[in-house]
């Protein structure tokens, strides 16, 4: 793909919704943005930061949400274009300081929208959530973009519309947009110089602060009635009328298309969605006596149209609702095509047949046989595992019924087999210091079990300090341990405070966990979990350490895809077939059924583990694990890979 | 532009997370944008970096920007860089005029490995792959990678076996600035990649 700073109106490129975000920020001006990271959210900072200095902006990685989104507000009250960027999560954490943000406005100063990426179906987030009712609920002007054109479009229009306003100004996408490419036709980039300087004589305080905002909102309504980003497409009078937004309507024109509807069936798509363009949908709602809404996640403006439906006079036409509450359209998960032709079908007593029938049925006989489950799992030559691994034989050594807690991040796989299912619970950010802490004050009740509390190095610095001192201060018993790979790995490996390197690129003071910890008075144990052997004894003697308050061992260990990206292979490891000694051995086939690197496979015709040689990284990490010795280790010379960074992360 | 197979023209590509299946659907989609298409490109993947399925469907028009998913049956193209992952896409996407191009190489799931189940028969899958598809393009890309220097290039070798199929409206010039753009270190050696496809292709023919 060209440069996202491309100076070329009119060309179309092909952009991924998050980029086509940043390109629209581009083309407003922007001059601060920051972020943490987490998808869907998390290509937007990445995007900017790549062209950041040539373009004279700056780009930050906060350490977290709520902090992202104060800067961000900093550098609008200096005058200068801003947007905090995050996942639902992120605006959760951040949501305290927007709520008094809201009521205060931006006293003159740059535009400031604030970007959230909801994930609908939750593949890569510990919760399902609709976050556009924080909008409504804290008083902000809303927008969400149908397709990739709009991303970047509605971006731009944000800032405009935030300087208007004097208010904070917030666009939600949902992941199918922020992830699918699509084209995107550019449109010239501003060349202002930005001057950035605190206005003393605007600040202050509104008389009536939520009254103030109130009355922004009343300002916004009226241009989100005239707005283009709310189209009708389909006939005066219609059988069916869909209303739709985000996502959603690329999959509603998609169904309507398909059942050859489109002059039966219209579709009000909305992007202006709060306050919600009242005039605008009262004049839609004759278009038909049937109204189906279609949206991602929550029924937000299927609610607010009943809403307003309610209010109407008493001698109005009313229309039937279908959607979620009505069981049409499904109250969660992620939306397609086929949801919405459900819909439409049932309504309109109509069938549609995706596929020759006879054809489904020889698919459906030859699937029972041919597909195994799939799940995700830790990379082989995780270092991850090897923690897992070294903690489950510790907790099994030790006796106590003791058990792990995760955090988000690629240690959820505690969870679950990749793990070995050691860790017990994971919330959110933090909080698998914070709950472990929690249990670790319940000894006066009689609790005696080892709890190991986990958090990830990003997650440390994010959310993990005021945990960990909390634990301190009130003398809590457990360990925590920091699955530290120097990595914000799951979201795609941006740097943290501990890299020693900024967004931008630039290199910064390199903050040490142990220094963190150390000053907080706390025992610290410093583990590379490749040494199985001494983590485990490592984690055995923390455990029964007897002295008041938390412990922490720092599990070290680059991440392997960032280390493959740098170098070769440390190890060729191959199974040496005359020690293994296959089921005959007594092991349970422990390297491929309780291990289960994906580099390890079980070969069926000669009854003995193998190495898949695409698969593994030669870690070695197996080598440990064999009674038999016979999975051998030989050290290779590791070379600087010469297409390494080409080589995608996923 | 050229006329499309049909339109919009619906592709799948799927493989297992760490293949590099997406760098396969991102060259082939900028590619067609060059060439001046409306494409869409949605992705499903799961959290974690490695071990699940990851899907691309890409759709391609010269009218309509399409949804990011392709409806159930709907698919004109599998192509499917492992042989289950293939029958997946089937199961849900299929129909009795697919076409589907496999790399026949198998990859384990920590699911069988871990359960003492068994990988399905490769035999019995990719006679029935066959089977479900109006034609079936089997490019053995994770071998000829290897035999190229890296595995990983199988995702480039996908590349000119669809380009060298014909069911793309594609020719090597419209693929070459993107790969160069993607691999400036390495394009020699990923257009060596995407030649050995677009042969291994013309000789199924």
């Amino acid at each position: 793909m060209p440069d996202i700073d491309i100076d070329a109106p009119g060309k179309t490129l092909l952009l991924m919704g998050n980029e086509a975000i940043a390109r629209g920020a581009l083309e407003a001006g922007i001059g601060f943005i920051a972020s943490y990271p987490g998808t869907p959210s998390s290509e937007i900072l990445p995007t900017l930061a790549g062209v950041a200095k040539r373009r004279g902006i700056y780009a930050e990685w906060s350490v977290n949400e709520m902090v992202a989104m104060m800067v961000a507000t900093g550098a609008s009250l200096g005058g200068v274009r801003a947007m905090a960027t995050m996942k639902q999560n992120g605006t959760n954490v951040a949501m305290d300081f927007i709520a008094t943000l809201t009521q205060r406005g931006l006293r003159g100063g740059g535009g400031l929208l604030l970007v959230n990426c909801d994930d609908p179906g939750q593949r890569n987030s510990p919760n399902e959530q609709d976050t556009r009712p924080v909008a409504k609920w804290l008083d902000i002007p809303l927008l969400e973009p149908g397709d990739f054109q709009e991303a970047k479009d509605m971006t731009k229009w944000l800032f405009d519309l935030s300087e208007e306003l004097d208010t904070l100004c917030m666009l939600r996408c949902v992941a199918k947009i922020s992830h699918t490419r699509g084209n995107v036709k550019l449109n010239e980039l501003p060349e202002k110089e930005k001057k950035a300087r605190f206005e003393l004589d605007r600040l202050g305080r509104p008389v009536n602060p939520h009254a103030a905002v109130h009355e922004k909102l009343d300002k916004a309504q009226e241009k989100f009635e005239l707005s283009p980003f709310n189209r009708y497409v389909g006939p005066d009078k219609a059988d069916l009328l869909i209303i739709t937004c985000g996502g959603s309507w690329l999959h509603s024109q998609e169904a309507v298309r398909l059942l050859k509807l489109e002059d039966k069936v219209g579709i009000l798509k909305l992007g202006t969605l709060w306050p919600l363009p009242e005039k605008l949908v009262v004049q839609h709602l004759g278009k038909s006596q049937r109204i189906l809404f279609v949206e991602e996640t929550d029924p937000f403006v299927e609610r607010s149209v009943m809403e307003l439906a309610a209010s109407l006079p008493p001698d109005s036409l009313r229309p039937i609702f279908y959607g979620k509450r009505s069981g049409h359209v499904p109250a969660y998960g992620e939306l397609n095509p086929d949801s919405v032709i459900r819909a439409i079908t049932k309504i309109m007593g109509l069938t549609y047949e995706s596929r020759d029938a006879d054809y489904s049925k020889k698919v459906e006989a030859a699937v029972k046989s041919d597909v195994v489950v799939r799940i995700g799992t830790l990379c082989p030559g995780c270092p991850h595992r090897a923690s897992y691994w070294a903690i489950k034989n510790a907790l099994k050594l030790d006796g106590r019924l003791g058990f792990a807690t995760a955090d988000n991040g690629c240690i959820s796989a505690g969870l679950g087999p990749a793990g070995f299912y050691v860790a017990k619970t994971a919330y959110a950010m933090g909080s698998g210091a914070a709950v472990a802490d929690g249990l670790g004050k319940l000894g006066q009740f009689g609790f005696d079990q080892p709890v190991l509390g986990g958090v990830g190095d990003s997650t440390f610095y994010h959310a993990g300090i005021p945990a960990l001192l909390n634990a301190v201060w009130n003398k809590s018993n457990f360990t925590l341990i920091v699955y530290d790979n120097n990595a914000t790995a799951m979201t795609g490996f941006q740097p943290h405070p501990g890299t020693g390197m900024t967004a931008m690129g630039d290199p910064a003071r390199e903050v040490s966990i142990e220094a963190i910890c150390r000053s907080m008075g706390v025992r610290v144990e410093i583990c590379d979990p490749f040494d199985l052997e001494k983590t485990t004894e490592t984690l055995l003697d923390v455990m029964k350490d007897e002295r008041e308050g938390p412990r922490v061992v720092v599990m070290r260990r680059e991440c392997e895809l960032i280390r493959a990206r740098r170098e070769g292979p440390p190890y060729d490891v191959y199974v040496d077939t005359e020690k293994c000694l296959g089921d005959s051995c007594g092991c349970d086939r422990l390297c491929t059924r309780i291990l289960r690197c994906p580099g390890l496979v079980w070969d069926e015709e000669a009854g003995k583990s193998k190495i898949d040689e695409i698969i593994c990284s030669g870690c070695g990490l197996c080598a440990d694990i064999c009674p038999q010795g016979a999975i051998i280790r030989e050290p290779v010379v590791t070379q600087e890979r010469e297409i390494a960074e080409e080589i995608p992360g996923r | 532009m050229k006329e499309l197979i049909k339109d919009p023209l619906n592709l799948i590509i799927i493989g297992v997370a760490g293949q590099g299946n997406v760098v396969t659907s991102q060259l082939v989609c900028d590619a067609l944008v060059r060439e001046g298409y409306l494409v869409t490109f949605g992705q499903s993947y799961p959290a974690q970096q490695r071990g699940g399925s990851v899907i691309n469907y890409i759709r391609i028009s010269k009218e309509i920007q399409c949804s990011p998913i392709i409806p159930e049956g709907r698919a004109d193209v599998i192509v499917a860089m492992e042989p289950v992952e293939a029958m997946r896409m089937l199961a849900q996407f299929g129909n009795p005029d697919v076409i589907t191009m496999v790399n026949p190489r198998p990859i384990q799931a920590i699911d069988i490995t871990g359960s003492k189940a068994k990988y399905p028969g490769l035999n019995k899958v990719m006679e029935d792959i066959k089977d479900l598809s109006a034609k079936t393009w089997v490019i053995n890309a994770t071998e000829e990678a290897q035999e190229l220097g890296n595995a990983i290039m199988a995702n480039v070798i996908l590349v000119g076996a669809l380009v060298g199929c014909g069911l793309l409206p594609l020719e090597r010039k419209s693929l070459e600035p993107v790969i160069e753009e993607r691999f400036p270190r390495a394009f020699e050696l990923n257009m060596a990649a995407f030649d050995r496809g677009v042969e291994l292709a013309r000789e199924q023919e």
